[in-house]
């Protein structure tokens, strides 16, 4: 089983995001379960996300408490919220941002997991024209673990949206996992 | 149809191939989705012939029930928490006048203090009103239980509560196979009423009742109730062999062959103890569990049947009887009764806390090494409720 725990702010899609991710990994034939966990909902809170998939049927409800993949959407939490806990050493740390690890403050950290940054914000913008990162993050995030392929990550976003939100989505998706194979990250 | 689809999205397509005719709802979180995707499928023609009332509260939600059902109508409705407790005089009415309902309850925790997150405190609540009582352990089974519901109520002429965990399984997303309407249509017959409102051939219904015939109603309802014990097996195993997956029936036992130590826990928690009993079985651990499905009427002898064996049962409630302690271990209790095996309450996850695998190994770990008091708590802050009670 892959856990896949998402951190962000509410209104960036890091919900959808969650949950297209389970649409990518259905349309691979597995199963996999997506589902948010919020205090009081209102744009900007922190929210966080889960997804899990298996191959086999997820019988388990609870939330990712050792995430073996760690998505950052919005760094400012990385200071403010314990994003890292339960992430077993070695663990994959993907990083929305264009700073550096060492820009970030993260020297700490960077010894324990396996720290990985995209600009997805910046994809986003330049693809689809808003700062929703989700597409791009999933499309590193196939690239890096190979959980989903990029085809079954585009055409989670081409079912979920339409027209150019679709097609901006998965320019932003393919941008960011072309980046990540051509540009290979030390942690 | 398989699909990756939220529950509550799954619930409402599910609802809609049941072919109800009235919905009335008033949307409270974490039921929301579901009835918002009934209307919607109500106002795009998908759902007809159907008539969606929306109504200014839960308790006007369930009089309209009351209402169309005992004009013939299948009717259907949605409530968690406050919403249930509001419309509480009316849950009783439709039990009381035997009215076929099928309603879901995103099981949630009631205030104050104000909660919106999971525990089956509202449906608890409601434990001695008349309804049948039917908890989901994931959302392929909510899904499916509608279906069974719908055709239990209507051959019994009892209302029927679906429950499943709000936000833990009605805000996941995950691989669900929606019934097709054929399928649906197969197994639930169009809805013959028993007595139906008809201004052409006036009827009472609903008269009041006095001290010489009160008593053998209730007694009426409550061996009404019991009926389904008999039927739900029927109903599971029909719909295994109609739609090729086990779901409902009363208890579903797990690995309980051999078993020391056997765990019983209703709703989504059942499916992550499903998980955790396999990690300690490959230690050697002899733990099994049993899932009930079916908590009214209590299905005594199908939980004495699957506890039997065991040296000691571990109930995890997810519900506290304030002033008392466990409910669900109660019925246990009962169910056990003459058999010398001791049960844990272990009363877990109110308002949301999560029910983590980390914590039930614990707990389990606690049970094993012979730790485990007659009533615990759950992950309970143990410092900050000790500060409190200092006098």
């Amino acid at each position: 089983m892959l856990q896949v725990r998402f951190h962000g702010r509410g209104g960036q899609g890091v919900v959808t995001t969650a949950e297209l991710l389970s649409v990518a990994a259905f349309r691979e034939g597995l199963h996999a379960q997506a589902f948010p966990v919020f205090g009081s909902e209102r744009a900007g809170a922190p929210v966080a996300a889960f997804c899990r998939i298996d191959d086999e049927a997820i019988r388990t409800h609870d939330p990712i408490e050792e995430p073996d993949v760690l998505v950052i959407q919005d760094p400012t939490l990385l200071h403010q919220v314990d994003v890292f806990a339960g992430v077993p050493d070695g663990g994959i740390v993907l990083i929305n941002t264009r700073k550096s690890i060492a820009e970030l403050g993260l020297d700490d950290v960077a010894g324990h997991f396996r720290l990985l940054t995209t600009p997805a914000t910046d994809l986003a913008r330049e693809h689809l024209g808003r700062p929703l990162p989700g597409a791009p993050l999933l499309g590193a995030l196939a690239a890096i673990t190979g959980a989903v392929s990029l085809d079954a990550v585009a055409a989670a976003f081409a079912e979920r949206f339409s027209g150019a939100a679709a097609e901006g989505n998965v320019a932003a998706a393919r941008a960011a996992y072309d980046l990540e194979l051509t540009h290979a990250r030390p942690a | 149809m398989l699909g990756q689809l939220e529950g509550s999205r799954a619930v409402a397509k599910t609802v809609a191939r049941c072919r109800p005719e009235v919905v009335a709802a008033y949307p409270i979180s974490p039921q929301t989705h579901i009835v918002e995707g009934l209307s919607r499928m109500v106002k795009a023609g998908e759902l007809t012939p159907c008539e969606f009332l929306n109504v200014e509260s839960e308790h006007s939600a369930l009089s309209v029930c009351v209402g169309a059902s005992a004009t013939g109508a299948r009717t259907y409705t949605a409530t968690a928490s406050q919403g249930l407790l509001h419309m509480a005089e009316v849950v009783y009415n439709a039990a009381g006048l035997g009215l076929p309902i099928v309603m879901t309850v995103a099981n949630r925790a009631i205030g104050s203090p104000i909660n919106i997150w999971n525990d089956h405190s509202d449906a608890m609540s409601q434990r001695d009103c008349g309804w049948i009582q039917l908890y989901a352990t994931s959302n392929q089974e909510a899904a499916d239980l509608h279906v069974q519901a719908f055709r239990l109520a209507e051959e019994l002429s009892v209302p029927v509560m679906v429950c499943m965990d709000g936000f833990v399984l009605t805000h996941a997303v995950e691989r669900i196979d929606v019934p097709s309407a054929e399928q649906v249509d197969a197994f639930l017959p169009p809805f013959v009423p028993c007595q139906v409102l008809d201004p052409a051939d006036p009827l009472t219904i609903g008269a009041m009742v006095g001290p010489d015939a009160f008593m053998e109603v209730k007694y009426l309802m409550h061996a009404k109730q019991l009926q389904a014990l008999e039927r739900l097996p029927h109903l599971a195993t029909e719909f295994e062999d109609a739609f090729g997956r086990r779901s409902g029936g009363l208890v579903t036992p797990y690995r309980t062959d051999d078993a020391e130590t056997l765990v019983v826990a209703l709703g989504s928690v059942a499916g992550t103890l499903e998980a955790v009993v396999d990690a300690r079985r490959e230690h050697g651990e002899p733990v099994g569990l049993v899932a009930l499905k079916c908590f009214r009427p209590a299905p005594h002898a199908a939980l004495r049947e699957a506890l039997a064996g065991a040296r000691r049962v571990v109930v995890l409630d997810r519900a506290l009887a304030v002033g008392s302690g466990g409910i669900v271990g109660n019925d246990v209790r009962l169910a056990l009764e003459g058999l010398d095996i001791p049960v844990h309450d272990v009363v877990a996850g109110l308002g949301g806390r999560p029910v983590t695998t980390a914590s039930l190994h614990r707990l389990l770990d606690e049970c094993a090494a012979g730790r485990l008091e007659r009533l615990s708590f759950l992950d309970l802050h143990h410092d900050v409720v000790e500060r409190e009670l200092v006098p």
